[in-house]
């Protein structure tokens, strides 16, 4: 192991007093508290806050417009533009759930669908979202870009049961997806 | 009726039982407002740390309205119906500021009601005693914690003194000719509690917890006892009551306005007069265990500090008496440096010229304000300053105060002397 000294700032006499430092710490946390009372708070516009301080009182106001792109929420099927189900229930995704929240049941694509090309349908798919800790490896694995994170952040079940998202659930809350996936294009 | 009254008289007219009623209506009043003002203190120090860093704080624990359709009103917006029925405009400003504090939804508190529930959550809490603790010293310690505070406040004088026709009442507790030593003598018991709970739970951070707090609190009391000296060279005595007396005639400690304040003198004595309050300020924090020098209950190093192993209700008494020595202490500040219950400018004498029990009510609610003003201030420096390490802590004191004490007494004995 090598030996670094860590280079310690010099203090000048007048900060080793420690009391100019004190009055002007004091003086930082005085306009943050006059600031805040005041609402004009830094940053309040991007935490959508409203009243005192930045915080969003969040009942009232939601987090809706304000999540970035990037929010992982809770995971849902889609449907492709076409209104096919994309999954093709190849269970990869239940077989990857580090908190095995996800159930599929396969089954087989109803007859007279738009695409006959895939072999399976998930006859029931589950998501408990009790189990779920959206990780989002469910979104990674699958083949099919049927399984997304959506932003949906406000989870509250008020039983176990109610907490178990079936297949219905999921494609509503998932919705259709833009971008074919050219796989299963009967023409193609 | 005549016979009741003339039987009070009677009651009252005799010293011994005059003394006794005062005594008990005194001790009624000062303890409800300490306990007031511990849960207020509270509440101070959660809603200021919300202001500082940004947050409302706790804003809600209102009562709300829906309670009332459950318990069978049929109205839905009570406030609508109101503000309907006293002829405002829904969307005037009456009606917006309504919906800004939140009428339409709840009965508001601010969150005042916040930190009685927690006590009461607390008291519902389950009680863990474990099995390898001294239980007899484990349940005494939060009583030594809690006692000591509540017990010093007897000699701090909240208001002047009154006469009545049975008889003259000082708005003093105990009017002690020793008050100060009084206060130093039993918040010093409190480091019995501090130092039992360590030791007690018989487990390995609560006790050096219970090693810094013995460390820390007997070192402060050798600079708090030494900082105060100098006042009490210029005051002549050690009477708190007198001491607010002098203050009220001729200018507070550290703003010597009017009276004898405007002499050269005293005018001087104001730099020895600042150290001081500057040291005994520093010293008050440290013996009420506060940030920056919370070194007994360090969460970062000791997990809980001296009290990891309580819980419930236990752990709220060292909660209580760690807020009671915050007020006791702000309490003390203000009286010794900041005026105690003077209004000021001559008011004083003004009011009670004009009436006794006016102007006693008046300095009692000044007396309220600067406390609340102090209290504040010990949040707001809480919530400013970091934790120092172990050993500045006792550098500080060993190192910096005591040596700046005795050079501040020095200096104010200087000026004593040879300016007139």
């Amino acid at each position: 192991m090598a030996y670094i000294p860590v280079k310690r700032p010099k203090f000048s006499i007048l900060d080793r007093i420690y009391v100019v430092e004190l009055v002007r710490g004091l003086g930082i946390t005085l306009k943050h508290l006059v600031l805040s009372l005041l609402g004009k708070s830094r940053s309040k516009k991007d935490f959508n806050g409203a009243g005192i301080g930045a915080c969003m009182p969040f009942p009232e106001q939601r987090w809706d417009d304000h999540l970035p792109s990037y929010y992982r929420g809770a995971p849902a099927l889609v449907r492709g533009e076409d209104g096919r189900e994309r999954c093709v229930s190849c269970q990869l995704c239940e077989f990857i759930c580090p908190a095995r929240a996800i159930r599929v049941v396969p089954g087989s694509v109803a007859p007279g669908s738009s695409c006959s090309k895939q072999e399976k349908a998930p006859a029931e798919f589950e998501i408990d979202m009790l189990r779920c800790i959206y990780c989002g490896m469910c979104q990674e694995v699958c083949p099919e870009q049927a399984i997304f994170l959506s932003q949906q952040y406000l989870i509250t079940p008020t039983d176990r049961k109610q907490a178990v998202r079936n297949k219905e659930q999921l494609y509503r809350l998932g919705g259709i997806r833009k971008g074919l996936i050219h796989k299963w294009n009967q023409f193609k | 009726m005549e016979n009741l009254l003339k039987w009070c008289t009677d009651v009252l007219s005799n010293p011994t039982w005059f003394y006794l009623l005062t005594t008990i209506a005194k001790l009624v009043v000062v303890f409800a407002v300490i306990l007031a003002f511990v849960v207020l203190s509270v509440w101070i120090e959660r809603r200021v740390a919300g202001w500082i860093q940004d947050r409302p704080g706790p804003n809600r624990a209102g009562l709300p309205l829906f309670l009332l359709q459950r318990f069978g009103s049929k109205e839905e917006q009570p406030l609508k119906n109101l503000l309907r029925f006293l002829g405002c405009p829904p969307d005037g400003v009456i009606a917006r500021l309504c919906r800004w504090l939140r009428f339409d939804r709840e009965i508001p508190t601010f969150g005042l009601v916040q930190p009685c529930l927690d006590g009461g959550k607390l008291f519902l809490k389950q009680e863990i005693t474990p099995s390898y603790v001294r239980k007899f010293y484990f349940i005494l310690a939060p009583m030594l914690v809690l006692g000591p505070p509540l017990v010093s406040a007897a000699v701090i004088p909240f208001a002047s003194w009154v006469q009545t026709p049975f008889g003259e009442i000082n708005m003093c507790i105990a009017n002690l000719n020793i008050g100060p030593l009084w206060i130093f003598a039993v918040s010093g018991l409190s480091v019995y509690g501090l130092t039992l709970a360590g030791w007690s739970s018989n487990s390995k951070y609560p006790f050096l917890g219970g090693l810094r707090a013995t460390a820390q609190l007997i070192s402060y009391e050798v600079a708090m006892g030494l900082s105060v000296i100098p006042l009490l060279m210029v005051f002549g005595t050690l009477n708190l009551q007198e001491i607010v007396h002098s203050q009220a005639e001729s200018g507070w400690t550290l703003l010597p306005l009017w009276g004898q304040g405007l002499s050269l003198q005293r005018w001087l004595l104001c730099i020895p007069m600042f150290i001081s309050f500057i040291m005994f300020a520093t010293c008050i924090f440290a013996e009420a265990n506060r940030t920056p020098f919370d070194m007994a209950e360090c969460e970062t190093d000791l997990v809980g500090g001296y009290h990891t192993e309580y819980s419930s209700m236990k752990f709220a008494s060292f909660f209580m008496g760690e807020y009671a020595a915050m007020v006791i202490g702000s309490a003390l500040v203000v009286t010794l440096f900041l005026g105690g219950w003077s209004i000021g400018f001559g008011a004083d004498a003004a009011l009670a010229s004009c009436s006794e029990w006016l102007a006693v009510a008046c300095q009692f609610v000044t007396f309220l304000i600067k406390l609340l003003a102090f209290i504040f201030f010990f949040v707001w420096v809480r919530w400013t300053l970091p934790r120092f390490r172990w050993d500045q802590v006792m550098k500080l004191c060993w190192l910096v105060f005591v040596e700046l004490a005795v050079l501040n007494i020095v200096l104010t004995a200087v000026i004593i002397y040879f300016i007139h």
